[in-house]
């Protein structure tokens, strides 16, 4: 074991079990810059995944854009498609498709869309709901 | 095997620093067992004994301690030139700059912690450049920076912890 560890850790070790409070090892600094260091990891919670926030619905038909609404208040909107009409519900900050004759009922079951690139498709309809965000093109999903 | 003409000296500073390195290699062998919630985050135990001869013996010997243990560290685990090799040692370096640096900071004010905080906010945001641009070219991997920079804060909290602790102990012996 000597011949491994440098000296001051083997006295280290052997000197284990002689325990005291962790605070002080902390000086005036370390406590600032430990609070700056929250203060930095929780503004980069809300700065970089705040991004992901949707502000408008866009409503499409065979991929034409029908109708965009902002997420700002609540309504709802009636889109006509082959099979019948689709209800699109909006909420602030939320959208979700209400109503739809599908046989299947999966853009229903999908419930509230609240991030920006998130699809409710209504296939048999030819209706597609989806939210959209600030700044750039958002991508369809992120794998890792 | 005769004996080679050329001979080496070794110094005690190369017995120092190869010592602390073998701890240092050995904290990154028993840490690549441990289970992680996601890829990259990891204690850095290894970084105690950086740490701490950055401290006692000074930025070079740490520079030192801390790039041997990179490449023997990663050989030993089987990681050698792996994306992860190039990931720890794109930490390595960004956080020996943060060490060089933080290192000047008056002793009396701020101690180990500081230090280590720093240390761990330059590890991470040199490997997220090195991820960047190099295996993810995409600002998605930016997404992943909150819980990153969350495990730098924790980690880098108590192994400045640790590694004041140790060094209080070696000074009081």
């Amino acid at each position: 074991m000597k011949a491994v560890l440098p000296d001051d850790l083997c006295k280290i070790f052997s000197k284990a079990g002689s325990s005291g409070s962790w605070h002080k090892y902390l000086k005036v600094g370390d406590w600032l810059v430990l609070l700056l260091s929250c203060a930095l990891v929780v503004s980069s919670y809300t700065l970089l995944w705040r991004g992901g926030v949707a502000d408008r619905a866009i409503v499409k038909r065979d991929g034409q854009t029908i109708i965009e609404i902002s997420l700002n208040s609540a309504r709802k909107t009636r889109v006509e498609g082959p099979l019948g009409t689709t209800v699109i519900e909006v909420q602030p900050g939320r959208a979700r498709v209400f109503s739809d004759p599908g046989p299947r009922q999966y853009c229903v079951q999908q419930g509230w869309l609240t991030r920006a690139g998130a699809v409710a498709i209504c296939a048999p309809n030819h209706i597609t709901l989806e939210l959209n965000g600030r700044g750039e093109a958002s991508y369809d999903s992120l794998g890792y | 095997m005769t004996p080679s003409g050329i001979e080496l000296p070794i110094t005690e500073d190369d017995r120092r620093i190869a010592r602390y390195t073998a701890a240092a290699i050995a904290l990154t062998v028993a840490e690549a067992a441990l289970p992680s919630p996601l890829p990259g985050i990891k204690p850095g135990l290894a970084n105690i004994i950086v740490l701490v001869v950055l401290l006692r013996y000074g930025w070079r010997d740490a520079a030192w301690v801390s790039l041997l243990r990179v490449v023997a560290g990663s050989l030993v685990i089987g990681q050698l030139f792996a994306p992860g090799f190039f990931l720890a040692l794109a930490g390595a370096v960004s956080s020996l700059a943060a060490l060089f640096l933080a290192v000047q900071l008056p002793r009396r004010w701020f101690g180990a912690v500081t230090i280590s905080l720093l240390a761990a906010f330059a590890h991470i945001g040199g490997q997220l450049l090195l991820a960047r641009l190099w295996l993810v070219p995409h600002d998605g991997v930016f997404y992943l920076a909150p819980l990153f920079a969350t495990a730098a804060l924790i980690f880098g909290t108590i192994n400045g912890l640790i590694a004041a602790r140790l060094i209080r102990q070696v000074e009081t012996i």
